[in-house]
Order: structure tokens, then sequence, then C-alpha cells
């Protein structure tokens, strides 16, 4: 009598109502759409990896060569990318900007989400909503001024200028986020440390941290890859070629007057998303939960 | 027992006040990095760009107070005015087509099939590569003389010439906008796919059994569940689309004859590539009333699932 339900169960909710549909009728209702909306979204990548190993005799010849495929496929674009560019300096300031612009945006998230979420000093709520119409500021509206600020600073054309104004949309998304996961941590765990005589510090160290990983990695890998796609600051404080990031680097120094060399354009946005691509793979669950978490709350 | 009640308490109270003591001070401290970033990187550079804008600052030039006076030259400004156009019919387009799409991705990916959580990963692909490379991407495809749409279609024998795509004005803005919905269908279709999980499946069940076509389902059950959620995507993506720099900047630059320019590439090329920040500030000012607008109709679309669920909060 017990075991009957539960075996049925699972199969009913793998089933659904899927006995309802044939499969030809699966065909040109779900694969055949699903198929021309995926090609739609990954031809643009597929372009980006064949023009970048053509050589160019190949590249502007659609004649003698079908443009589809690499008939001769070179590493020459790469190998000018890399030997006769900043390319290479570029990765690395966009390496060192994202990783140490979202560890300063995770420490201060942290910080600010806790003291908003378990602290709940006087007004801290009114925090929370701050800190959500702040997620909601675009950088069109604020690079201007905020130029005018880090000129004052003396930060213009330096790494810092990038580090210190990438957490003005970091720290409100990472907030935002770990607000949302720190309450779903029974509150009664905190308390029975504070019971057996814990500090705040040793409570959010050793009892919330550790149960926060899961959510402290999404933050953490969409605060990077939103550092790394990061266009109009860098190119707004930025000026000397070699302090360049990788995106403003490909579309301000690889253009050279009318002549566009598309193979070593292409390589360089093929080289510049290979990290993030890479990343985003071994943490897509996280990426999901972070994306689709700053907007179910 | 008395002794050993009396030391178990003593403590306890006294974790107690230094906690009511010392909550708010400490909840102050730490507050303090990310309140100090959020001040000095973004309150106060909302507040400047409002005062820049009521003055003729120059880059590296002090300005001084000319009250509305960009405001008023902006007003008698065609390109301005051609720009609000531009701004305001790609945003329409473009949320309506990505939502449209995204919708249509997210229900298939809905659906019981092979592999999907590998699918869910690449579908997401074109959002999580840089946009600005990926748009470099767009601008090779668009090409006018090496365009692979063009080739395609003449070799399917659809048009006879090569597709001037970025050379002539609605060609460009219909590129633009492409390429734009191409990296905004992955986030509404994901986003939206996550609420559609949460929709119990025992409602579709009940309503097949009382006869509802599949357009009842999706018109009754689907919408309606999934309204605040769409409420909240749809304003993050008018948001992004209105404020969008990076795509028009990397393959029109705002061109052919301003055609494509948004208000932000306008205000960009007026303060950073003129010069002239008080006027580009003003440009900014001026997106900001649309920002607005955009936040209150998802702050309704919350309330509202609020007074779905008959929630007091």
């Amino acid at each position: 009598m017990t075991a009957a339900p539960d075996t049925a169960a699972p199969s009913d909710r793998n089933e659904g109502m899927q006995y309802l549909e044939s499969l030809p009728r699966r065909l040109v209702t779900l694969y055949l759409p699903l198929a021309i909306l995926l090609f739609v979204l990954l031809f643009p990548f597929y372009w980006m990896v064949v023009t970048s190993f053509k050589p160019d005799n190949e590249l502007y010849d659609y004649a003698h060569f079908s443009p589809f495929w690499v008939a001769h496929p070179t590493l020459e674009h790469i190998n000018k990318l890399l030997f006769e560019t900043s390319y290479p300096d570029w990765m690395i300031n966009t390496v060192i900007i994202s990783v140490s612009s979202t560890f300063i945006s995770l420490f201060s998230s942290v910080c600010a989400a806790y003291a908003i979420e378990r602290l709940r000093y006087k007004g801290s709520q009114y925090v929370g909503m701050a800190i959500f119409l702040a997620y909601l500021v675009p950088p069109s509206i604020l690079f201007i001024p905020l130029v005018a600020v880090v000129f004052r600073l003396g930060l213009f054309d330096s790494d810092w200028a990038l580090i210190l104004t990438y957490p003005t949309f970091l720290v409100p998304f990472c907030t935002w986020l770990l607000m949302g996961y720190f309450r779903t941590i029974p509150y009664e765990l905190e308390e029975c440390a504070l019971i057996d005589g814990a500090s705040r510090l040793q409570i959010l160290l050793k009892i919330t941290l550790p149960l926060a990983v899961p959510g402290l990695i999404s933050a953490g890998i969409f605060a990077f890859t939103l550092s790394w796609n990061e266009f109009i600051y860098a190119l707004t404080f930025i000026s000397s070629s070699e302090n360049k990031t990788v995106p403003v680097g490909a579309i301000t120094e690889l253009v050279e007057g009318d002549v566009y060399h598309w193979g070593s354009l292409m390589a360089a946005a093929l080289l510049g998303s290979v990290p993030v691509v890479v990343l985003y793979s071994f943490f897509v669950e996280y990426y999901v939960s972070s994306l689709t978490g700053a907007v179910k709350e | 027992m008395a002794v050993e009640t009396h030391r178990l308490v003593q403590p306890g109270r006294r974790a107690g006040w230094a906690f009511h003591d010392s909550r708010h001070r400490l909840g102050a401290l730490f507050m303090l990095p990310a309140a100090a970033i959020l001040l000095v990187f973004l309150a106060y550079p909302l507040g400047l760009g409002f005062w820049l804008g009521l003055t003729d600052t120059k880059i590296g030039e002090a300005g001084r107070f000319i009250g509305l006076g960009n405001f008023i030259s902006l007003a008698h400004d065609t390109v301005f005015w051609l720009v609000v156009f531009n701004t305001m019919f790609y945003t329409v387009v473009a949320s309506i087509v990505k939502f449209a799409l995204g919708l249509y991705l997210a229900l298939l990916l809905n659906e019981r099939l092979p592999f999907k959580s590998l699918l869910r990963a690449v579908v997401l692909l074109p959002f999580v590569v840089p946009t600005v490379l990926s748009a470099i991407a767009f601008w090779w495809i668009y090409d006018s003389q090496f365009s692979i749409i063009s080739w395609v279609l003449i070799r399917l024998g659809l048009i006879h010439r090569y597709i001037d795509f970025l050379g002539e004005p609605w060609n460009a803005r219909w590129a633009v906008i492409a390429a734009n919905i191409w990296r905004g269908i992955p986030f509404v279709a994901i986003t939206l796919l996550a609420g559609l999980q949460t929709i119990s499946p025992s409602l579709y069940e009940a309503a097949t059994l009382d006869g509802a076509s599949a357009w009842q389902r999706f018109r009754h059950i689907t919408l309606p569940m999934l309204t605040p959620i769409i409420a909240v995507v749809m304003t993050f993506s008018v948001l992004l689309t209105f404020t969008d720099f990076q795509l028009i900047y990397t393959i029109t630059r705002g061109g052919p004859i301003n055609a494509t320019h948004l208000m932000a590439t306008l205000s960009f090329q007026r303060a950073i590539t003129g010069g002239y920040l008080g006027e580009g500030a003003a440009i900014a000012d001026a997106m900001v009333p649309f920002l607005l607008a955009a936040i209150l109709f998802s702050y309704f679309g919350l309330q509202r699932r609020r007074w779905q669920q008959g929630s007091r909060d």
C-alpha cells in the first residue's frame, strides 16, 4: 500500500503530460524552433572562431574558399596579437582589475549584508532599500561625474581608477544577493552560538560564512564576469595603451584607420572571451543562481 | 544548584546586554567599507552629475553655473531629439522582441528535453561573453563587403547586391537592434525559465482534465503565475537597453548621420570626445526620468505580487 504511491509518484512527475504529445509533433513544435534559436545564438561564436584561424587570403576570398570552413588553419592572427600588440598587457590588467574589484566588493558586501540582515541595526531596512536602488543606477549616467572624481583623486589612467569604481555596481549587486542568501540560514544557529558565548565576529566567520559559501561563489563568479565585461568606465578612465583592459584595447588599438584586420580582431575577441567562458563552464549552476537570485528577490 | 543557575544566567545576561548595546555600533562598523565605496563613488558622483548638468564645465576647465542653459540648448538641438527618438525606438523594439523570444525560448527549455542543463548553459553564452567582444563579431558579420549574411542570401538567390548594413540609417538601426536582441534573449529566457520551474505541474494537469487547451493553459496559468517575475526581468531589460553604450560604440559609433546614436553614446561623445562635460552630463540627466518610470513600473509589478499572495508586508 505504501510502496505503490512512492513508485508511482516519481514516474508521474517525470512523464507529466508528455504522453499526450507524439514525436512528430514534438519535432515541429519543440526541437525545430529550439534548433533555430540555438543556431542564431551560437553562430556569432562559430564565426569568431572560424575567422580567427583563417589566413588572410582565405578570409577575403569567398569565391575560392567556402566561408564556413577553414581550409588552411593558421595561428598567424593570434601570433600577431600576442607578440606585436599590447594584448598580453591588457589581459594582465583585466585579470588584476577583475580579481581585485571582485574581492573588494565581496568583502564589503559580506559585511554590509550581514549587518543589514543579522545585526538589524537601526534603519537597516532603509539601507537595504537604498542598496537595491543603487543597484539600478546605470554606469552610463555615472561615468561623466566619475571622471571628475577620478581626476581629483589622482587615479586617472591607473588600475586603481577601475578597481575602486567597479565596486559601484558590484557592491549593490553582491550585497543584495548575499542578503537573500543570509536570510535562508536559520537564525537559531546564531542564537545558539551567541548563548554559548561566541562573539559576533566568531559567529560570522565560523557559522554564517561557511554556510554561505555557495552564495559567496555565486556572487564572486558573477562579479568577476561583470568586471571582465565592463567597458564604459575602462574606456573613459584609462588613456595610455598599456593600461587598457581587453575590451577597450581590442576596440581602440587594433583598428588602424580604415583598415580592419578582421583576423586579429576576431582573435582578440576570441581570446578575451575564453577566460570568462571557461570560468563560467565550471560554475554554471552558481552563475545561473546568482542571475536568477538577483531578479527573484 | 542555586549557585549554578546563577552562574549560568549571568553570562547569558551579560551577552544579551552587550548584544543590545553594541549592535548598532557594530552594524555601523560592518557597513563602513560598503558605505565608503558607495558614498564616494556612487552617491557623490550622482549628485555631482546633476550639478555638472547645470554648469558649462569643460574638460580641464572649471565651469560656472548656467542654470538650465544646457537643457534649453538641447531642446533646440535637432540631433538631441533624433537621439531621443533613436533611444526610444531601440528600447521599445528590442525589449518587446527580447521578451517574446526569451519567453518562447524559456517555454521550450521548460519542456522535457535531453541534455537540458547543457542546453541551458549553452543558451546563456551570449550573455556571459563580454559584450564588446561579441559586438566586434557582429561588426564583422555586418561588414559591407564580406558580410556572411549577404553572401548566404545572394547564394540563395534572395538578393542581388550586398546589403549595406551599417551605411544606411534604417539598416543600421535594425542591425544594432538585432545585435542587442541577440545578447538580451538569454538573460530573459534563463530568468523566466527559473520562474517557470516554480509553477507546480499539478496546475497544468488539473487544467488539462478540465479540458483547457494549450493556449488556455498558457494564458490562464503560466502568464498570471509569471507576471511578477516578468515585471522585474523586463525592468532590468528595459534599463539595460535604454542605457546601452557598448554595442553602439563598437558597431556604429552612432553613425551613419547619427542614426544609431543613443543618449548614452551621445553624452559620451559630447562630454569625453568633445570635452563639454556639462552638456554631456545634461544629456545623462535627461535619461533619469525614463529610468525612474521603468523602476516605478517594476515597483508596481512587485506590489501586485504581494496583493496576489494576500500578504500585508
